[in-house]
């Protein structure tokens, strides 16, 4: 109990952080048409390739030796890359035919 | 002086994110926010690597280059190059490697980390649900493609899936709280588990659910996405994955609710299956009516009011340019002509107008389920291409068919319904379809493109 309650106390911060960020994503995607919704899943889905940015500060603070970690490493950005560009890109062709009518 | 302006950096792309994600929410401002938030995440991706304190061998930094620059080219080719009707399996691959990125840093930091819980929590959070996004979004993307066909179904799968589950949280409970359980065997242990349990969790859902599958799996992994945030105290990582993670599971949400059915049903409910139940008594089928290219011609061009409902048919035959000529024939003819778009018609929500959009179909002529319906009892003509499920009367008055209760397009309302489909081979819900033996319904068998081509000639012709 005192672990889980120090646990609490340590990272309030970021706790209410949270909360927060939780009610931001809800609020902004609120009232979105239909037809947006899969530009909408695909736009969100590129965002998340965020974790590439923590992918690459593990391949900064490896070592030149710790060859699996470098293995593991490389594949981490790449994967992260895929999902970041790939995601980005898609949905902007999608998005791109809505625009060419208005 | 690196220090603040990385900060600074992340600031910057968290804000970008937010504000990117409020403006996909408008059809105007769209693009422009999808591009804002790519920026922000540039920034946030060069800072990182750029405004690093201390040395850092040049393998290590030549590592970077190498997979940035081979994950940037293969992300922008495959997702230039491939067709608009595999956007769906797209979204979930794409999906599946972020997932699986945050599973790998993870896996990465767990023999480094330093001893406490919220750490250990994070690393373990991570791990779990990055490898659970990735293999489920495997499968969904390998249903999606057609490899894996329909749902596959264990006995007592709910059981089974669910004592997995409860596993998993053991043992990850166990190595939080013991340290002898804390250890890399466990490690691999948990990490084996969370690939069966994603794949054992899509599994069993059927096709016309994949779409609410991979939104719940986009969600996930922002999640993971969040976890990884909280280990390295990263705060664009812990806002971009938080609202992925809220905004995601609010979109599944309303993607269920399009559907009329509950988040539970889908996970753990009938769906596909062929469970046998549905309208599918041989005896009350009745007979099934044809029609000639050359009749529809006709009869389509002396009505007054046409509706066209698009499914994945359509997509699949690439027909949605035919479509469209059609459509302009006829009004040039002085026919009123709409297309009624099903909230998830294709196999996705949006999919249908992005699809006609891309043939450039106006905006002002597509309509949703709610605002067209009351019209088809005007309408003199209803033209369905390749959808099924979403116009099977069943889900309005056949309490025991699996659809029962979604909100469906009244296309039985009009006083003529033509059919377009490849055979009689059920939809993706796998169930029999009561509207194909109406007898107000014709049935225009063969393949969207080609026989609409005909249709467009017959037209014409005219």
């Amino acid at each position: 109990m005192e672990a889980f309650l120090s646990l609490i106390h340590n990272n309030i911060d970021i706790i209410y952080f949270v909360i927060l960020s939780v009610f931001v994503g809800i609020e902004v995607i609120g009232n979105v048409p239909t037809v947006l919704h899969t530009p909408l899943m695909s736009g969100a889905n590129a965002i998340h390739g965020v974790v590439i940015v923590g992918a690459i500060y593990v391949m900064l603070h490896l070592h030149e030796d710790n060859l699996a970690g470098l293995i593991l490493g490389f594949f981490a950005v790449l994967l992260g890359t895929l999902n970041v560009v790939g995601g980005f890109v898609v949905t902007d062709r999608m998005l791109e035919m809505f625009k060419k009518k208005k | 002086m690196k220090a603040p302006i990385l900060e600074i950096s992340y600031l910057i792309a968290s804000v970008s994110f937010v504000i990117g994600l409020k403006r996909m929410s408008n059809a105007k401002t769209a693009r422009n926010g999808n591009l804002l938030a790519a920026a922000g995440m540039t920034i946030a991706i060069l800072a990182t690597i750029i405004l690093h304190e201390g040395p850092v061998p040049p393998l290590i930094y030549g590592l970077i280059g190498l997979a940035l620059l081979l994950g940037s080219v293969l992300g922008w080719f495959t997702a230039r190059k491939v067709a608009m009707t595999k956007m769906p399996e797209l979204v979930s691959l794409f999906n599946g490697m972020g997932g699986a990125c945050a599973a790998l840093i993870s896996l990465i930091e767990y023999p480094h980390i330093s001893p406490g819980a919220g750490i250990l929590i994070s690393v373990l959070a991570g791990l779990m649900i990055g490898t659970v996004s990735f293999s489920g979004s495997m499968i969904a993307f390998a249903k999606l493609n057609g490899t894996l066909g329909k749902a596959i179904r264990l006995p007592f799968y709910n059981i089974i899936n669910s004592l997995m589950l409860v596993a998993m949280l053991v043992l990850c409970g166990l190595m939080l709280w013991d340290a002898e359980f804390n250890n890399m065997i466990n490690l691999y242990i948990l990490l084996g588990m969370s690939v069966v349990y994603g794949i054992l969790f899509v599994i069993p859902i059927g096709g016309a659910d994949m779409p609410v599958v991979i939104s719940l799996l986009n969600s996930f992994t922002g999640l993971a996405a969040a976890f990884g945030g909280f280990l390295y105290g990263n705060k664009a990582m812990l806002t971009g994955g938080i609202l992925v993670g809220s905004a995601g599971t609010l979109l599944t949400i309303v993607m269920c609710k399009a559907m009329n059915r509950p988040l539970s049903n889908v996970i753990f409910g009938a769906f596909g299956g062929g469970s046998g139940s549905g309208s599918s008594d041989g005896s009350e089928k009745g007979s099934i009516k044809d029609i000639s290219v050359g009749d529809l011609a006709v009869l389509m061009n002396y009505s007054k009011k046409v509706i066209i409902v698009p499914g994945y048919g359509l997509a699949v035959a690439q027909a949605q340019h035919v479509i469209h000529e059609i459509e302009e024939l006829l009004e040039s003819r002085g026919v009123e002509v709409k297309y009624a778009i099903h909230p998830v018609a294709g196999r996705m929500p949006g999919h249908m107008n992005v699809l006609l959009a891309e043939s450039n179909v106006d905006y002002g002529k597509l309509a949703e389920m709610e605002e067209v319906n009351p019209e088809f009892a005007s309408t003199n003509v209803v033209l369905v291409v390749g959808a099924n499920d979403v116009v099977n009367p069943a889900a309005r008055n056949d309490t025991s068919s699996p659809i029962y209760g979604m909100p469906i397009l009244d296309v039985d309302h009009a006083e003529h319904v033509i059919v377009n489909k490849r055979s009689m081979n059920a939809g993706y819900a796998g169930i029999d379809n009561a509207l194909f033996y109406d007898p107000k319904t014709s049935m225009l068998f063969g393949d969207a493109k080609k026989v609409l081509t005909e249709l467009a000639t017959e037209l014409k012709s005219l």
